[in-house]
């Protein structure tokens, strides 16, 4: 019983922050363009600098 | 690489520009370094599922600029128009609700199984507590898209799919919030959000599809030209947008312009090419007089045009119209999902209320009669229908996508499932679309008569010397070194080599489509020039054949050309067909028979709306690319009994999946309204009918081979 009174905030908490992270994900546009996501793995040296570019 | 690190006073400005030719990574990489070498451009992010390029630049690049920037990376842009550039997709408003509903599924069902395996008293009534806290939101969040489509259709009367689930949803919702203030044995809310996370995760997947119809080709009318130059009074000269320009205005046509209105040529003469509008690859010879249509590309020379109709009332606007109204006509079209709800959601309430009414008969009091009513509904609950058709539609177009045909519209298998005619356009379509020169004549060339041919190839950007110089430099052969080299408009590109004269240029008796290759000293070559018919058409043909589908050839080309490909593929050929005529020619066929329409151009646009399903290749117009429900990419036409053979097969399963669903049902629905129906038993079951259905599609894996 005392294990529960930890646990489940635990997990309430940890599904909150995958909840959370999926938000974020989302709001930041990386859902956008799946395609491409996809070919850039092929890209050498590929610059993850300029990929916020397109933030509304 | 970073070309743009200079010191930036003023504000940056975004621009984006639609480049239907990307579609992979080297694409990705060319364009957006490409573009970022440039002095004055900051950053350039390509996104390929939009076949868009995001620039950010100095405010003193003008869009021209960057349009031809990227025609020197080797790739044809337009500008997006600000309504175009806005983002209709279906597939994001949706993703919000389905992370919601499994996360809070997720964590719900942890408390449910706790309490299905014994948890009691305080315990099941805190879990309860928390199940709720969780439950509540997420289904007021996560269920919007339901009540809001079923309070739409119940507004106006009818019934829809989302009615029997935002029914079955709430009324759980809020017996289980009954249950848990009073501190009873069963909630429901897991059942309630799995339903939601299954039939939401259907409608992605759906949405997917959709989506994929809008890639890239969406600017009909931004094909013509955005502006021309205009001659006013006195030989001034200045560029106005294609808004401004008015019947009467004399504009000038540069060689490898594309022109922005109709109009008659005052003077000069060019070639032009118009297979935007007839999907015919060779040039039109054209002068003083001719009329010359809007879109089409000036070759040759420059000619000064007397505007005679401008915006909506161009040719090609009149395309679009008809284009327009023709998909209209299809969008008739039932799926087959709809007209499976149209039976299900009456059947289902029927159902429900028939326990709920056989329990209070029966003597078991409002409360149980409401609980068995809801275990009906929830039990009954579409998941695994809803999933049954996108599921195995998204298999089937991926195993597609990956044997190089691009589905657009998840209905079109449906549709292309029950077709028993094909129309095949000639040019593009049957054929390669490009001229091809004569394989024998290069072949006999000599190394160095076949160098110098490049050569002078190398030096015009007319699509003869361009074909001419792609077929020598796959023979293995070098350029040689001219000098003085000068294209002269219409005529050819001349030069010298080694001190005398060499030329490549227009054949001095026209037939058919031919280059003389003239080196001063050795017998003068005539290089004729051929439209290849696409490899395999013999297996292809064959192949629909045996699948119950008889082609013939539609084509908008003049008769003998048509005739000669009639001749060897011994199809059925119609020849100078206008776009109106090749409409009627589908709605005529349409009466007896369900039609493929195949075609590139843009003549093509309307017949390809209009037809039952239709196809064109990777190389067709943007506005074919538009229309179209399929898109090949190889050059082999056995791709279209791929995709017949696939929409087969997917319509196969899509009814397997459908009787499975039902079969789910007729085992169940008796269970649930006998009342022994527990909400573990539910859950379980429910589950289990959708990834049934799920692994069934997963089948179709191989389904384009």
């Amino acid at each position: 019983m005392n294990g529960l009174v930890l646990l489940i905030p635990v997990a309430l908490f940890l599904g909150l922050a995958g909840l959370a992270a999926f938000f974020w994900s989302l709001k930041s546009g990386q859902f956008e363009d799946l395609d491409g996501a996809a070919n850039r793995i092929f890209l050498e040296d590929y610059e993850e600098g300029d990929s916020g570019g397109n933030g509304k | 690489m970073s070309a743009a690190t200079g010191i930036r006073p003023e504000p940056l400005q975004e621009t984006v520009l639609a480049v239907p030719g990307m579609h992979c990574a080297g694409c990705i990489s060319k364009i957006e370094r490409g573009m970022k070498d440039l002095p004055g451009v900051a950053t350039a992010r390509v996104n390929l599922s939009a076949r868009q390029v995001t620039i950010r630049h100095d405010p003193a690049m003008k869009d021209r600029d960057l349009v031809t920037a990227l025609e020197r990376i080797g790739f044809e842009s337009e500008l997006r128009k600000a309504v175009q550039a806005q983002d209709h997709s279906a597939v994001r408003p949706l993703l919000a609700p389905l992370g919601v509903a499994a996360f809070a599924a997720m964590n719900v069902m942890l408390f449910s199984v706790s309490v299905w395996s014994g948890a009691d008293g305080s315990v099941r009534w805190m879990f309860h507590w928390i199940s709720a806290l969780i439950a509540v939101p997420a289904i007021a969040y996560a269920g919007q898209p339901f009540f809001r489509s079923a309070w739409g259709a119940v507004r106006r009367g009818r019934t829809n799919m989302d009615v029997p689930i935002s029914l079955g949803v709430l009324i759980a919702t809020i017996l289980s919030l009954y249950e848990t203030v009073v501190g009873g044995q069963h909630a429901w809310f897991d059942g309630a959000l799995m339903l939601l996370a299954f039939l939401l995760a259907g409608r992605v997947l759906d949405a997917m599809m959709r989506d994929k119809a809008r890639t890239g080709v969406d600017a009909l009318l931004s094909h013509a030209a955005q502006g021309a130059m205009v001659v006013g009074e006195g030989g001034t000269v200045d560029w106005q947008r294609a808004e401004q320009l008015v019947p009467g205005m004399v504009i000038r046509i540069a060689a490898g312009e594309r022109l922005a209105a109709d109009g008659d040529i005052l003077t000069g003469v060019s070639q032009f090419d118009q297979s935007l509008l007839t999907g015919e690859s060779t040039p039109i010879a054209s002068g003083p007089g001719d009329k010359v249509l809007t879109g089409t590309l000036n070759l040759d020379a420059p000619v000064d045009v007397r505007v005679t109709a401008v915006g909506q009332d161009t040719t090609l606007a009149t395309i679009a119209r008809l284009m327009d109204a023709a998909a209209q006509n299809r969008s008739t079209y039932v799926r087959i999902a709809d007209r499976a709800s149209q039976l299900y959601a009456p059947a289902v309430h029927l159902l429900a209320a028939l326990s709920f009414a056989g329990w209070m008969i029966a003597g078991a009091g409002l409360y149980q009669s409401l609980v068995i009513a809801v275990a009906v509904l929830i039990i009954t609950c579409p998941c695994a229908l809803g999933l049954a058709v996108p599921v195995a539609q998204v298999v089937a177009s991926g195993a597609l996508m990956r044997a190089g045909i691009m589905v657009k519209d998840g209905s079109a298998l449906e549709r292309l499932a029950r077709i028993d005619h094909a129309l095949l356009d000639k040019t593009g379509t049957l054929t390669l679309g490009r001229p091809e020169p004569d394989p024998a004549v290069i072949t006999s060339l000599s190394a160095d008569t076949a160098s110098v041919a490049l050569a002078l190839a190398s030096h015009s950007r007319h699509p003869i010397s361009r074909a001419l110089g792609k077929a020598l430099a796959a023979h293995g052969h070098r350029a040689a070194v001219l000098d003085q080299v000068e294209e002269r408009a219409g005529q050819g590109v001349f030069a010298r080599w080694q001190g005398q004269p060499v030329s490549l240029r227009r054949p001095d008796r026209a037939q058919g489509v031919a280059v003389t290759l003239d080196i001063a000293g050795q017998p003068i070559w005539l290089i004729p020039f051929a439209d290849r018919l696409r490899p395999d058409w013999q297996d292809a043909l064959r192949q629909l054949a045996g699948l119950g589908v008889d082609a013939s050839i539609l084509s908008g080309d003049n008769g003998v050309a048509v005739a000669e490909v009639a001749r060897q593929t011994g199809l059925e050929a119609r020849s100078d067909a206008s776009p109106a005529d090749k409409l009627r020619a589908i709605e005529s066929l349409q009466q007896e028979h369900r039609v493929l329409m195949v075609g590139d151009g843009l003549n093509d646009g309307p017949a390809l709306a209009q037809a039952n399903a239709s196809i064109a290749p990777g190389t067709a117009s943007d506005v074919g690319l538009q229309a179209a429900d399929f898109v090949f990419v190889q050059e082999s036409l056995l791709a279209l009994p791929r995709a017949v053979r696939a929409a087969k097969a997917t319509m196969r399963v899509v009814k397997q999946n459908f009787a499975l669903a039902i079969g789910y049902n007729i085992i169940a629905v008796p269970l649930a309204m006998a009342g022994m129906v527990t909400p573990m038993i539910a859950a379980i079951a429910m589950s289990g009918s959708s990834l049934i259905v799920i692994a069934n599609s997963l089948r179709l894996t191989k389904a384009a081979r």
